[in-house]
């Protein structure tokens, strides 16, 4: 018997769980049906997790596409389609495209194996995120490298630590709902053993006695918040990507969430408040999650009219 | 003899003749590993001239790997290196030439995880970069003005006590900031420049000096 996963009509970090929540009680050989014929947009986020969805599974899932042309149009030049073909069995063959056209799409989904993937990523995205970041977000010239470093740092966490290969996309839209500016999202997603599993390995192999409380929150606030790595105990320079993230996201008033086993963690901004730093006892999902949000600078003549709209 | 090695190089020449940037451990390590054959086939004390002038990009990881474990190994203070590199010469000096605005983000931040400094030049100008007392900097910068400086002499110009200069002179040898010259020490630099108490400039790469090259 087949069950129906059905993506919701806006796929993101936070609908998403929607879908690990249909997932949950299933088997990982039970066979799925990933229904997005509904689907009208989708976060990087939600494209790359989609990805890891299907490399969770024991049984190859299959997967109806939207069934909106420009949506279905849009997910083919994010490159997802062609990454999603490779993974699912499709319900109706998917457009070809031949690559990203649009200006919105800074890096297309691109698959994160090894390390010469992570050179391949940020090679490709530094001219565009340059004009993205300082010419349509008013962010500091500097804040480019600094988005190239969190990037290549994000990717690395797969290479290092997932034992499995994942995904990276970045694109460039208004966040109306929430945020009323344009903001660049870069999403990482894997499937991979998750951090819980990665730092326990180290623990234990090093004769640390786990925690009563050890579990996926626990684990996600060693590695995010207190920059602990798995290879702690050999390399004491170890776990400084995560911390340079960090680091990078507070500069640029920006969000970093986590997503792993049962937790997510994140950082949160000021300009987000529908947001909480930890939630734990979630449905499982497998591996790790990451979604780094950096919005659009507001000039202080835009400012104000926008804290006077906020306030009626 | 001052040795130059530019890092962008070394990088093409190790790992792929297509890279501008040094992201990765992988990629560290193979840059660093080539860095110390190069070092270690030198014959007696070295100075060093790492030259970033050409490095587009360095995350986090690629600066551990180059400069934090180049320095640990070379100021002997750190970690066993267990990549088979060879053994490290017993004096190696190092300084670090063309560091931009987003090069210093990611070294300052390595180098305060390992408590490591080193000595950077900009446009002439030479100065310390990473985990350094106040007492240290006052001392390598009364060094760097003098010349040459006995402990004595350090006391006179800073006010410290002998004991106290003699003090600071050994930890800044110890940490390959200063060289021990019989009974005098000299501030590492390589371009002739005067130490700077002010920050980087951001000014962008540097052509090395005649003498390094």
């Amino acid at each position: 018997m087949t069950t129906v996963i059905t993506i919701p009509p806006s796929l993101d970090d936070q609908t998403f769980e929607q879908v690990v929540e249909q997932l949950a009680p299933l088997a990982p050989d039970q066979k799925i049906l990933v229904d997005a014929r509904h689907a009208r947009w989708a976060s990087p986020f939600g494209l790359t997790a989609l990805l890891a969805l299907a490399q969770s599974r024991a049984e190859r899932a299959t997967f109806a596409p939207p069934e909106a042309d420009d949506t279905l149009s849009y997910w083919a030049r994010t490159g997802f389609l062609r990454h999603a073909e490779e993974l699912y069995d499709f319900t109706k063959s998917a457009p070809r495209t031949r690559g990203a056209g649009e200006s919105s799409v800074l890096l297309e989904i691109t698959p994160v194996r090894q390390s010469a993937d992570v050179h391949d990523v940020v090679e490709r995205i530094q001219e565009k995120s340059r004009n993205i970041l300082s010419g349509e977000l008013n962010l500091d010239p500097r804040a480019t490298m600094g988005f190239s470093m969190t990037l290549s740092e994000a990717c690395q966490n797969i290479v290092e630590h997932a034992g499995s290969g994942g995904w990276v996309g970045v694109q460039a839209y208004r966040w109306q709902k929430r945020l009323g500016r344009r903001v660049v999202v870069i999403a990482v997603c894997d499937a991979g053993i998750g951090f819980r599993k990665s730092l326990e390995g180290a623990h234990l192999a090093a004769g640390q006695r786990l925690s009563d409380r050890w579990d996926d929150a626990m684990a996600l606030e060693e590695a995010v918040i207190r920059g602990v790595s798995r290879f702690k105990y050999r390399d004491a320079g170890r776990g400084q990507g995560l911390a340079g993230i960090r680091r990078y996201v507070g500069k640029w008033e920006s969000k970093l969430s986590v997503r792993s086993g049962t937790a997510r963690i994140a950082i949160v901004p000021s300009w987000d408040d529908a947001d909480v730093p930890l939630r734990e006892k979630l449905p499982p999902f497998p591996g790790a999650q990451m979604q780094i949000t950096i919005p659009e600078r507001v000039t202080a003549e835009r400012a104000a009219p926008e804290r006077a709209a906020a306030a009626r | 003899m001052i040795n130059h090695i530019d890092v962008s190089t070394v990088l093409r020449r190790t790992v792929c003749d297509l890279y501008s940037n040094l992201v990765t451990r992988p990629t560290g390590a193979a840059v660093r590993t080539e860095i110390e054959t190069q070092v270690a086939a030198l014959p007696g004390p070295t100075l060093t001239v790492i030259d970033f002038s050409n490095v587009n990009l360095l995350d986090f990881s690629c600066a551990d790997e180059i400069v934090a474990k180049l320095l640990l190994r070379f100021a002997g203070a750190g970690e066993p290196c267990d990549d088979g590199a060879p053994p490290p010469p017993r004096e190696s000096y190092f300084v670090f030439r063309g560091l931009q605005d987003a090069h210093l983000d990611a070294i300052e931040t390595v180098l305060e995880r390992h408590g490591l400094a080193l000595v950077a030049e900009s446009a002439g100008v030479a100065q310390l970069v990473g985990l350094v007392d106040d007492g240290e900097r006052r001392a390598w910068e009364a060094v760097s003005r003098l010349g040459a400086a006995a402990a004595e002499d350090l006391a006179a110009a800073t006010g410290e006590t002998v004991e106290d200069a003699r003090r600071l002179l050994d930890s800044l040898a110890r940490r390959r900031l200063v060289m021990r010259l019989e009974q005098s020490y000299v501030a590492v630099q390589a371009g002739g420049g005067a130490a700077s108490p002010r920050p980087a400039s951001a000014d962008g790469p540097e052509a090395p000096s005649e003498e390094a090259r």
